[in-house]
């Protein structure tokens, strides 16, 4: 399993790591039942914070994705329409592949193809929200 | 958002600490530092800024003139609770300085008999991974070398805190990547707590969950770096003509750190609500409307510079 926070993005790394952990469930890369890797491992593992390994499992579990089971670890919650998000997650990836791919033929930076991406999320969801952007995948 | 000290105990706390040297300079000049036990934090500051003064006053190396400072709640400036600081503490210190003539294996074994608590299985697994020679003279060590030995020294003494000034300074990027892990491994194995001094942004980025930014002696940023994280925002306007002067934005809004103006773009620095700047800037018709998160770089970058040409 490949989680890999950026921690110079500003994004809190703990947002970051949730995102990477649900979309590894979205993608089953992680399968409902399967157990996450432990706290302490993987904080060494990617050289960061055990306590921001312990917060992001903590909402995630807030959240009902996974479960904290005492001692034993974090499991995924199975989950109903684990399979449909699957799908039109797969089809959504693809729409924005191409959308990057023919951006970049178009002579943007990455960069800038991200910006473009932000502002429109930003801007779509109005002032009034709280942005939790995170899961930097190039 | 609770900060999240809140309740836990404070394993270094200092309150308006300052400390003039006999010379008259003052190096440290209102210094308010909180790490909570378990915790990582990364204290940053331009050269001079007062970090390796803070750190001898914290183990009692140098005196503090006014305020006061408590490392695991015991006065740092009495000479009794300061050495119950030193037993429990382990420091790796800017020079890295060590007996020279020694050889590396007779230096961990004379450390070693130096404290009860000595972790013999840390030892064992920390000379595999960091490589060390132990029949090499301290002397003849590459400053990545002399690094690794002084961690290990401080980590196999049993210590429950750890006090590094800047030892990644002159690392490779795979030495640095070797002694951050070893200092996550740390808080990880057994509710220690790290206190260390960096010039990289990137690592105290990596590991730190708390950060205090220190400039001429004060601190100007201290708190959980993911409160910072999601509290900072740049907030960028473009106008169709030359962005306008606002000082009643300024006046009204709170948490406004930067105000830059350049041309069409009018761009706001905030640890503040973002909703309320743009709320009160849409009288003022801009053509569009960015926010975008900061990085620690960057608040570093804008607190120390403002604090220098400011006041």
């Amino acid at each position: 399993m490949l989680f890999r926070p950026n921690p110079s993005l500003g994004v809190p790394i703990y947002l970051q790591l949730m995102e990477q952990v649900k979309h590894a469930i979205e993608t089953g890369a992680v399968r409902a039942g399967e157990q996450l890797p432990g706290i302490r491992p993987l904080a060494e593992q990617l050289v960061i914070n055990p306590n921001t390994v312990a917060k992001a499992y903590r909402e995630l579990e807030h959240e009902g994705i996974i479960e904290l089971r005492h001692g034993a670890g974090a499991f995924v919650v199975p989950r109903e329409r684990s399979r449909k998000a699957t799908d039109a997650l797969r089809a959504a990836q693809s729409i924005v592949a191409s959308a990057v791919h023919s951006l970049r033929a178009r002579g943007l930076t990455d960069d800038e193809i991200r910006r473009l991406f932000e502002a429109d999320l930003a801007g779509l969801a109005g002032a009034g929200r709280k942005s939790r952007t995170g899961g930097d995948r190039g | 958002m609770a900060d999240s000290t809140a309740g836990g105990i404070l394993t270094i706390e200092t309150i308006d600490l300052r400390k003039q040297y006999d010379g008259g300079v003052e190096a440290v000049r209102g210094l308010n530092l909180r790490v909570p036990a378990g915790s990582i934090c990364g204290f940053l500051g331009r050269n001079g800024a007062g970090k390796t003064t803070t750190i001898k006053m914290l183990l009692g190396m140098t005196r503090p003139t006014a305020g006061s400072g408590r490392v695991f709640g015991l006065a740092i400036d009495d000479l009794v609770s300061s050495v119950a600081i030193r037993r429990r503490t382990g420091f790796v210190s800017d020079e890295k300085d060590l007996y020279d003539s020694m050889d590396a294996g007779d230096l961990i074994r004379f450390t070693a008999r130096l404290f009860p608590k000595w972790r013999a299985d840390l030892e064992q697994q920390y000379l595999r991974r960091f490589e060390i020679p132990l029949s090499a003279r301290v002397r003849t060590l590459s400053r990545g070398g002399r690094t690794k030995l002084a961690l290990l020294l401080a980590l196999c003494r049993g210590a429950d805190l750890l006090i590094l000034d800047e030892p990644t300074s002159g690392l490779d990027p795979a030495a640095t990547e070797e002694v951050l892990q070893a200092l996550v491994a740390h808080v990880a194995a057994a509710e220690g707590t790290v206190f260390f001094s960096s010039h990289q942004i990137a690592e105290v980025d990596q590991i730190a969950d708390r950060v205090a930014i220190i400039d001429k002696g004060r601190t100007v940023v201290e708190g959980a770096l993911d409160d910072l994280r999601e509290r900072y925002r740049r907030v960028q306007f473009v106008f169709d003509a030359d962005a306008p002067a606002v000082p009643d934005l300024l006046a009204q809004s709170t948490g406004i750190q930067r105000v830059r103006r350049s041309g069409r773009v009018l761009s706001v620095l905030t640890n503040g609500s973002a909703d309320a700047i743009i709320d009160r800037a849409r009288a003022l018709r801009p053509v569009s409307v960015d926010v975008a998160t900061v990085t620690l770089k960057e608040i570093f970058l804008e607190t120390v510079t403002a604090e220098d040409s400011g006041a």
